[in-house]
């Protein structure tokens, strides 16, 4: 077994795991204004020990991403889902 | 009688109006809140026991935090802050019964405002098809409120909820005001009420059920990294198809049943100015523009049903990428389709952008969409100067020339939009974070209450602007008379053909007569006033000549070569209107600057193009 600490808008298609952190990881230089964005992110039901897992990414540059939590889809930019870091589940 | 009143809220997409119309019924209005344009949607409910209550629904929120001026209403209604509404008695929270942890989290917030609330689980039946379980007497102890299962769509449940309304409401002293307590949750609290949301769960579901796989299947192929685009594209183009080839049978109908009313007003009244009036003024004029009810009704249908169906999401979506290229937010995408219905809601629709630089960008474009009321106009035009011709064996070339027109207007906005975002609105990325819908077939009674509440507004405009416009019009084209020894045709004489021609100078440039110029001032009223003033002028004109009736269509042929026609449609593209848009602009803006340099831009490019159109078109046909 080989977990490993992700962050959310680094994750790739059929990828998941369970959120350690959200609004403390280490954020793109480039990140959105951060601004009311936590309590965003975990008003959406991203919340620590809440499972994620990719479904969908858009077209072509693959930004935005599709992420189902809690039962719900969220469709969210990549550099705001850096703000989540997950421990991503071993591989098979 | 004064009805106490109950506040719906929630979640979006909880079916939050699907049960206010099951609630309400035909006994409800839509108006605006005060000073800002969010919609107040507002109603009657009759309990089982025979009294009433006001039943008013608020818009859809996911905390009381507000992030856009649409949630800002919700919070100060649920925090008694707003003057013009009553504080409600009591609370009916609406939660989607396959969505509940993140809608269980919002009860929490509104329970502890200290009012009654009771908790409404919405969409039952779609629970129960995916094989949830819960133990809803559990769910009610836990939570400390009532729960009552609903299915909004089939109208189950409402009566045992307006009973469990009514029971809250004779518990509730009116001598004790409430002390409404709430502060900003802070990130901790945030995460702790999931924790208890956790809990409750963990003791009320007695089964899971599945994951919405529909949802999902439906969307590996919607949000396909290729066929996705395909989708969308194939969906707009149907769209556009539909509305001229659908709406064709119901437009011959209404032109029949204006035509034998106007024979019928013709052999009724005597011959004379009172007749001229009722035939030419008020019947040609608002049943040129009723003709088109049914393709405007076509327009909103597709409309509705993509945004109940959960699709409008994913468009947004899938557009976020190339609208944040040009620095728009991918849920502007949403108001920007509406504003091809109306960009009066389109531009109300903006207040769920958070960002002020990213809604002003789109309030700036939204009039470029092309809006239904510019339809009848470009109906007219086609259907008078393109061939009804079939390209690549199935798209007629009169659909392919209005898709045109409308990419044209989408492409024009993009680029104002990306020149804006550089410029004077230039600031950070906006975050783009939005819920993804589960699929849900649209539900028959809330696509009819929206294209009634549409058919309302529609044949309300053209009860009073077409109607005392068309009157106005035929006065100025019919007076004053010809003298003795005319040689023009009347209308040239009247006061219309005056104005017209006093304009006529300024439009020569572009290819547009004295007709135009005349139906191009009233337009600024109404865009479809237009087409009625045409009519108007067309149906004065001809019968000062003795010409034989011909239909509007033929006339326009015989009067206009190509380039002007084309240059026609490419001024409404455009041209900044109607009024009502800037009025709803200056209000959502609150800048008088904002709003001038709006309209100013947008007259400069109509004119611009339509005079580029007009001048290349002469030219290759010479």
């Amino acid at each position: 077994m080989n977990k490993v600490t992700k962050l959310l808008g680094h994750m790739k298609c059929g990828e998941k795991g369970t959120i350690i952190s959200v609004g403390s990881g280490p954020m793109r230089e480039d990140a959105p204004e951060k601004e009311g964005l936590t309590e965003r992110l975990l008003e959406m039901g991203l919340v620590e020990g809440s499972r994620v897992e990719i479904l969908h990414e858009a077209p072509i540059s693959g930004d935005p991403i599709a992420v189902s939590v809690r039962g719900a889809l969220v469709g969210l930019r990549r550099d705001e889902a850096d703000f989540v870091e997950v421990l991503e589940d071993a591989e098979q | 009688m004064n009805a106490p009143l109950v506040a719906l809220t929630g979640n979006p997409n909880c079916g939050k109006t699907a049960l206010f119309n099951a609630l309400t019924g035909s006994r409800q209005k839509v108006a605006n809140y005060p000073g800002v344009t969010v919609e107040r949607r507002e109603g009657i409910a009759i309990t089982p026991k025979g009294h009433t209550l006001k039943l008013l629904d608020l818009p859809g929120t996911y905390s009381l935090d507000p992030k856009s001026p649409d949630e800002e209403i919700a919070l100060e209604v649920l925090l008694n802050k707003r003057a013009d509404v009553e504080a409600p008695a009591v609370l009916v929270a609406v939660a989607d019964a396959t969505n509940l942890e993140r809608c269980l989290n919002f009860v929490l917030e509104i329970r502890a405002l200290g009012r009654p609330v009771i908790l409404a689980l919405n969409m039952m039946d779609l629970a129960e098809n995916r094989g949830i379980e819960l133990d809803l007497n559990v769910m009610a102890r836990e939570l400390l409120i009532p729960v009552v299962p609903t299915i909004a769509v089939r109208k189950e449940g409402t009566a045992t909820l307006l009973d469990k309304v009514e029971e809250a409401l004779a518990r509730v002293k009116p001598a004790e005001p409430v002390q409404i307590l709430w502060h900003r949750p802070s990130p901790d609290e945030l995460r702790a009420r999931f924790t208890e949301v956790d809990r409750i769960m963990k003791l009320s579901t007695k089964s899971k059920g599945r994951a919405a796989e529909w949802t999902r299947r439906i969307d590996d192929l919607v949000l396909h990294p290729w066929f996705g685009h395909v989708i969308l594209l194939t969906i707009m183009a149907i769209m556009f198809q539909a509305v001229f080839a659908w709406a064709e049978p119901f437009m011959d109908l209404i032109e029949g049943g204006v035509e034998s009313f106007g024979l019928l007003a013709t052999n009724v009244l005597p011959e004379g100015p009172v007749q001229s009036l009722v035939v030419d003024g008020i019947i040609a004029g608002v049943g040129s523009v009723l003709v088109f009810l049914p393709q405007i009704l076509i327009l909103f249908l597709f409309i509705l049903v993509l945004e109940d169906s959960g699709y409008m999401a994913r468009a947004a979506f899938l557009m976020d990428r190339s609208m944040g290229k040009v620095g728009l937010h991918g849920r502007a995408f949403i108001p920007l389709l509406s504003s091809f219905a109306c960009a009066i809601p389109g531009i109300m629709a903006t207040r769920t952008i958070a960002n002020r630089r990213d809604r002003l960008a789109t309030i700036f474009i939204a009039p470029l969409m092309t809006c239904s009321a510019r339809l009848p106009v470009y109906a007219l035009l086609i259907a008078a100067f393109i061939p009804n011709t079939t390209v690549f064996g199935f798209f007629g070339l009169q659909g392919l020339v209005l898709l045109g027109l409308y990419l044209m207007g989408i492409a024009f906005a993009l680029i104002v939009a990306w020149i804006l975002k550089k410029t004077s609105l230039k600031g950070p990325a906006p975050s783009f974070m939005m819920e993804l819908p589960t699929y849900k077939r649209p539900s028959f009674r809330n696509i009819g209450f929206g294209l009634w509440e549409r058919t309302k507004i529609f044949l309300r405009r053209a009860g009073k602007y077409i109607l005392i416009t068309s009157m106005v019009l035929w006065g100025l084209a019919s007076f004053p008379k010809a003298p003795e020894n005319a040689t023009e045709p009347a209308i040239q004489y009247s006061f219309a053909g005056k104005i017209g021609g006093a304009i006529e100078p300024v439009l020569r440039p572009l290819g547009f007569d004295w007709r135009i110029a005349t139906g191009l001032i009233p337009g600024f009223a109404a865009r479809e006033v237009m087409v009625s003033s045409l009519a108007t002028v067309f149906a004065v004109e001809s019968e000062d000549e003795g010409e034989v009736e011909r239909s509007l269509v033929e006339k326009l042929q015989t009067a206009w070569p190509l380039p002007t026609a084309l240059a026609l449609l490419v001024w409404y593209v455009f041209s900044p209107q109607c009024l009502a848009t800037f009025a709803v602009t200056k209000r959502e803006t609150n800048s008088w600057l904002w709003t001038t340099a709006n309209f100013l831009t947008l007259l400069v490019m109509a004119y611009v193009f339509a005079m580029l159109t007009y001048q290349v078109g002469t030219a290759l046909m010479a």
